[in-house]
């Protein structure tokens, strides 16, 4: 086990509870203070903690998790208020932190449900012939176009894989290291076959309408696959640039299988919890309801951080798990910064352009088409029926306002863990696409409301009665999700998967790397490679780096 | 004529894959819908309902009925008061196990004994001048097991004496009017529980148990999933982790109850007097060392693992479907020193692993072995380290 704590501290006792706790350590000095306690910061902290660092990780709400948390907003009822399901995870991740000892129970989505408008669906789950045959129903030629594309994505995403277990070499340095790195990035590209190398290009800069409309005809098929190429970012499936939103999204290997999709044992926050734990075994300390102001600096170092209720806790190395903005342009001072490093975070897109609605139901909503069946639920219900359905979604977004008919990601988690919700009762988690942050003529106060109405009113109609059932519903806006839990603009990644801003040039060229222009200062959320999604990548090759910069790697 | 369990009408119309095994000459469910592995969640996370019917039943009772037990059976039944269960094996002259099976203490001289095979000529035959009766019971009854985590609270609902059972003891109570037994035992590893019930009052219990878990999450499970639930658990299976000496045509495919990691039924031997069937073989084996294998859980290292498939150009793949087939395992220059016997990936533990036997020194804990895999039709060696049985164990199984 490399375990090389050397704190004396026993990391069992410590109580597990969410409530606020003081710092142990009473002088207030850390090896490592982690700003953030979001997934990122946890995985980052953790890995400092198991390399022996004395490590604190500093959250401003109530409970660690970021926006991977689960709230009982209704009584009884368990609502992952923002993030909703895990995909990205690392694998490495759940192997080095140990985390089933600590309760890391990824529950199987064992099905897909695309409601249609004219009352049909396309329901797939885990048996192959099955989803042929179901594919078949709306399409005999994409039934077997689906193998080849299955295939295709598969080749593509092993290819891009290795991209997301190390940092991205560092253009700009002429460090051997560094331009070794860049060749062998080079190689590998070039090893590859010609036919998966230019899929990766058609993904990485072409549009996921192009790449689809090469395999299928069948629109439910297509406006399927094309929903996971808008998430979270603001292009529609005929934007050049989602194809780079579809390949990351399916790029997940939950249990080796690209693509899949798993709901934790309590939702997100279940399993931010058991990231604390995990921190907390090996050492780390957590804090809450600490809100940091900003980070000290001395003579072009970090020192600590000062909270806003000027407490101040010292350590020689800072790391933020926020974004870029509030990394670089809030918690230090931007005059310390390069001004191109602070140009190129100023216009860094953020542009949120998702929200959530959740539901407390009083019980599984009905599909005409299946009568009183409800195992269609076990997974994502999908609402986006066509290209063209999405596509206008994003029109609307485009003039500064959210889709009458919003594409919606919905999961009754409930059928997956009872646990969320009292027997016979459900939740309904509504992931919503288009709600641009900037509203024209308007803001998300007042229209909050209208945007849970226009969700509600979408829902009804593919599932009628479902209005009946609603005990309550929780509105998240764009809006809401900035000033919860602090992501900027409410992007959904810490900043959005476009091409200037990933790999090389996420957050910024030159400073893709972890590192900060401030020495001992580190960057360790979404904003940096690989990017959002509950992933943990951030957060462990940033704590590599830092225990690399340290001699501790 | 394939048999039915008294459950079949209601298993079958919830069998949506029409997949079944022939168990015991019974029709059982393989899996009831597309994904194993989800009914397999089920169990882990709340509950989940199997029909367990087509076991072997033999009610042995009578004023010797202990004694005779006692002498069969290598675990102390006597060990074992009414109102308790006890996970057992017999075993042959030579020491070789014949068959485990779970023993039920009904009360003194009343017992009730499961077996994955026939035994009831076996056990006959070995009735002396004990007063003791053997009856043939398979049929008599239907079982079903409900296990997870909210297998007590869901029980409990309909009979509250399920709340206080230990671990291996029994209540009785009636559901739906009808007189049923509940043991505390199980093949998953987890909490959980078998309702015992008469053939005749079969359906009407079945239905007011599933009316009483609507909501709550509880899927009826097959085959698929309880092999995955019990090697995650370290229970042997029959003709899988090991044969029945009694038709075993070498001693190599015998086994000590010691070889398969059972040696803790013999801890009290100094002191247990008993003239059990096996019991001079079993001392000697004991004293002398001379057992040939040893039973262990093995963790695969999953980076030489992911190393190996990557290295070959291929996803590692990470399937949960059990392998139910002989692996070998070998040390660091490959020579053989056991082989696993059930491998799969655990969900739970997100990490392939095994059941093996290994040589004796080896099954200390944390030793390093080699388990092959086969990668592009050759053998890879994939590192993998023992560990104990079982490899999933949650505290809520025995609390």
């Amino acid at each position: 086990m490399p375990k090389t704590k050397t704190t004396p501290k026993s990391s069992t006792s410590r109580p597990r509870t969410e409530a606020p706790a003081a710092p142990r350590g009473a002088d207030r000095t850390y090896d490592a203070i982690v700003v953030g306690g979001g997934h990122n910061g946890l995985v980052n902290g953790a890995y400092l903690a198991r390399a022996g660092l004395r490590t604190l990780i500093i959250e401003r709400r109530p409970l660690v998790g970021g926006a991977a948390i689960t709230e009982e907003l209704y009584p009884g009822f368990s609502f992952t208020t923002f993030s909703y399901a895990l995909s990205l995870l690392r694998p490495d991740i759940i192997h080095e932190l140990e985390l089933t000892k600590h309760g890391f129970m990824p529950l199987l989505m064992s099905s897909t449900f695309a409601p249609m408008e004219d009352g049909d669906y396309l329901w797939l789950g885990q048996d192959h012939d099955e989803n042929l045959k179901e594919i078949a129903r709306h399409s005999q030629h994409d039934a077997d176009a689906y193998e080849q594309y299955s295939h295709d994505m598969e080749q593509v995403c092993q290819a891009i894989k290795p991209l997301l277990d190390a940092p991205p070499p560092d253009l700009f340095s002429d460090d051997p290291e560094e331009l070794l790195a860049l060749a062998s990035l080079g190689s590998r590209f070039r090893r590859l076959d010609k036919r998966v190398l230019h899929n990766v290009v058609r993904l990485l800069t072409g549009s996921a309408a192009d790449f689809l409309d090469d395999y299928f005809d069948s629109e439910i098929l297509k406006g399927y696959l094309a929903s996971s190429s808008i998430i979270g970012t603001k292009v529609g499936p005929r934007s050049q640039g989602s194809g780079l939103v579809l390949l990351y999204h399916s790029i997940g290997e939950h249990d080796a299988e690209f693509g899949a999709w798993a709901f934790h044992k309590g939702g997100n926050g279940g399993f931010t919890q058991v990231l604390a734990r995990a921190a907390r075994s090996f050492g780390a300390e957590i804090v809450l309801e600490s809100p940091v102001a900003a980070v000290i600096t001395k003579g072009g170092r970090a020192i600590g951080v000062a909270l806003e209720d000027g407490t101040e806790y010292r350590a020689t190395t800072v790391v933020s798990a926020l974004d870029p903005r509030r990394t670089f342009l809030e918690l230090v001072n931007p005059r310390e910064l390069p001004a191109d490093l602070v140009e190129t975070i100023r216009r860094f897109r953020f542009q949120g352009t998702s929200a959530k609605v959740n539901f407390a139901l009083d019980g599984l909503p009905k599909y005409p088409a299946l009568g009183d069946r409800g195992d269609q639920y076990r997974g994502f219900t999908n609402i986006g029926p066509s290209m063209d359905y999405l596509e206008r979604a994003f029109d609307e977004a485009k003039y500064g306002w959210y889709s009458s008919r919003p594409y919606l990601d919905c999961a009754i988690q409930s059928t997956i863990d009872p646990d969320m919700a009292p027997p016979g009762k459900h939740v309904w988690s509504s992931f919503v696409q288009y709600a641009p942050y900037e509203l024209r003529d308007s803001d998300w106060d007042t229209e909050r409301q209208n945007l849970g109405d226009t969700v509600q009113r979408t829902i009804e109609s593919f599932f009628p009665g479902f209005g009946d059932l609603v005990l309550h519903r929780e509105v998240v806006t764009p809006l809401d999700i900035e000033r919860t839990v602090g992501l900027s603009e409410g992007n959904i990644f810490a900043g959005e998967f476009l091409a200037p801003q990933m790999y090389f040039f996420r957050p910024a060229p030159g400073w893709s790397q972890y590192r900060t222009p401030i020495d001992g200062y580190y960057q360790c959320g979404s904003g940096t490679h690989p990017g959002g999604c509950v992933m943990g990548a951030p957060g462990k090759l940033a704590a590599q780096r830092i225990l690399k910069d340290l001699g501790r790697a | 004529m394939i048999l039915t369990s008294p459950f079949h009408e209601r298993t079958s119309a919830l069998n949506e894959t029409g997949l079944w095994s022939h168990w015991s000459g019974h029709l059982a469910a393989d899996r009831y819908q597309m994904s194993d592995k989800f009914e397999y969640f089920a169990v882990r996370n709340s509950a989940g309902i199997f029909d367990s019917s087509p076991l072997y039943k033999y009610r042995i009772h009578g004023p010797d009925a202990e004694r005779f037990l006692a002498g069969v059976l290598a675990r102390d039944v006597r060990a074992c008061p009414p109102g308790h269960a006890q996970y057992t094996v017999w075993c042959d002259d030579r020491g070789f196990v014949v068959e485990d099976g779970v023993v039920l203490r009904h009360g003194p001289d009343e017992f009730l004994l499961t077996a994955a095979e026939p035994n009831l000529a076996y056990f006959a035959d070995l009735i002396g001048r004990e007063d003791v009766r053997i009856e043939e019971v398979s049929h008599d009854y239907g079982v079903i097991a409900v296990q997870g985590p909210r297998s007590r609270d869901l029980l409990a609902r309909l009979i509250p004496a399920v709340a206080t059972i230990p671990y291996f003891g029994l209540a009785s109570g009636s559901i739906a009017g009808s007189p049923v037994t509940v043991s505390r035992t199980g093949y998953s590893g987890d909490l959980g529980y078998e309702v015992w019930v008469e053939r005749a009052d079969a359906l009407r219990v079945w239905d007011a148990l599933w009316d009483s878990v609507a909501g709550h999450g509880v899927l009826p499970f097959g085959l698929a999933a309880l092999y995955m639930l019990r090697i995650e658990a370290g229970l042997l299976l029959l003709d899988v982790d090991f044969s029945s000496s009694r038709f075993a045509w070498t001693d190599e495919d015998r086994s000590t109850p010691i070889e398969l990691g059972l040696g803790w039924m013999f801890r009290d031997l100094a002191s247990d007097d008993r003239a059990f069937i096996g019991r001079r073989a079993i001392e000697r084996e004991l004293a002398g060392g001379t057992s040939r294998w040893r039973m262990t859980g093995l963790v695969l290292d999953w980076q030489d693992y992911d190393r190996i498939y990557s290295a070959a150009g291929l996803i590692p793949p990470k399937d949960h479907t059990p392998v139910q087939e002989e692996l070998f395992v070998y040390d660091d220059d490959i020579r053989q020193v056991g082989y696993a016997t059930s491998f799969m990936y655990s969900p739970m533990l997100q990490r392939h692993i095994a059941m093996a036997r290994v040589r004796p020194d080896l099954a200390r804990l944390g030793s390093s072995v080699r388990l092959e895999v086969d990668v592009n039709h050759r053998y890879e060696y994939v590192t993998a380290t023992t560990a104990r049985l079982p490899l999933y164990n949650p505290a809520r199984k025995t609390a």
